[in-house]
């Protein structure tokens, strides 16, 4: 990283510097508020698929414990 | 499952928008007439071309949903044209930006490039409320796609009679009279595009991506807890691909989707 910067020109970072640096920070920026936009959504989904895993396993959980109430009686 | 190469998809992205960053600033040229301002163009002329593709792709995605009636072109038309007003409003930032750099003002109303791009972007601004003030989702789909082939088709109608205008301001970037962009400029160019157009890709895929996990969950819940733990859906300017359908089935059930949790 610091060879490219050592051949790279210096940026003439003066005036014209802020509007270049405005206009790229606005590019990003979009893209970072969308990003996080994504991931609020797919923190939801987590949460959504964490309820359902809980819920599958308390369903599985009352077949198995039927099913052995089934099999001790016709013993 | 769905986001396949989702993964490597990012990496590109990542890679190509690391490397037009670097090649921006670090290896193309200054240009004589307007020195280091210019380095926005390298970014706000790719993103305009890509929100315009993007638009015409919408609305090819349209016309495949009204030829099929297959409501996954309806989601894809969707999300390509909801990126592309994303990417739009970037281009007009970016745009605004340099215009205040270069000619002093953040915004000129007699200049036919800008005032043609802010129109599409009002255009294409109202497909989500059209959207959205229709519940039936297969008429919502169906006014839609109508709305994004005609929208989509005036787009290079737009571009082909801003570029017989004749404009002294704004620059042009293809197929000028004096030649074009020198080879340096016009080789970061191409990278710039193609990294925009990668990011296009990858938020559009991410997009889909998590539309269809909502629906799947949606669906998961409603075969493992019933119909009565799923919330009804409220009126969307999204395509409900994982409900079942409000209006009466379309005959042989291609305009529905049936809803079903992943095996």
């Amino acid at each position: 990283m610091s060879l490219l910067l050592a051949v790279a020109p210096a940026l003439p970072l003066h005036e014209a510097g802020k509007y270049v640096a405005g206009a790229f920070v606005a590019f990003v920026g979009v893209i970072v508020i969308y990003v996080a936009i994504m991931g609020v959504r797919l923190q939801r989904m987590s949460r959504e698929l964490t309820e359902l895993n809980r819920a599958l396993q308390a369903r599985e959980q009352a077949e198995t414990a039927r099913a052995e109430a089934a099999g001790s009686a016709q013993r | 499952m769905y986001g396949k190469g989702l993964r490597a998809l990012s990496l590109a992205t990542f890679a190509a928008l690391t490397a037009t960053f670097a090649l921006i600033f670090f290896y193309a040229p200054l240009d004589a007439d307007q020195g280091f301002i210019q380095k926005i163009f390298y970014v706000h002329v790719p993103v305009a071309i890509v929100t315009l593709c993007a638009y015409v792709l919408g609305g090819i995605f349209a016309a495949l949903h009204l030829k099929t009636h297959d409501r996954r072109w309806d989601l894809r038309s969707y999300v390509v044209i909801h990126i592309a007003l994303i990417f739009n409003i970037i281009g007009l930032l970016t745009g605004a930006v340099w215009a205040k750099a270069s000619w002093g003002h953040w915004w000129v109303w007699d200049e036919p490039t800008l005032v043609s791009f802010l129109i599409v972007f009002l255009l294409f601004a109202t497909y989500q409320p059209l959207r959205f003030s229709i519940e039936d989702p297969e008429r919502q789909a169906r006014y839609a796609a109508v709305f994004a082939v005609m929208a989509g088709a005036f787009v290079p109608l737009n571009f082909a009679a801003v570029r017989a205008a004749t404009s002294t301001v704004h620059p042009r970037t293809f197929g000028t009279a004096d030649g074009g962009l020198p080879s340096q400029m016009a080789w970061v160019f191409v990278v710039a595009i193609a990294a925009i157009a990668l990011l296009f890709a990858l938020m559009c895929c991410y997009e889909i991506a998590a539309k269809q996990t909502r629906w799947q969950l949606r669906a998961l819940r409603r075969r493992l807890l019933g119909s009565d733990a799923v919330a009804p859906l409220g009126r969307s300017a999204a395509p409900a691909l994982g409900e079942p359908s409000r209006s009466a089935p379309r005959e042989g059930g291609r305009g529905s989707y049936p809803a079903q949790a992943p095996s």
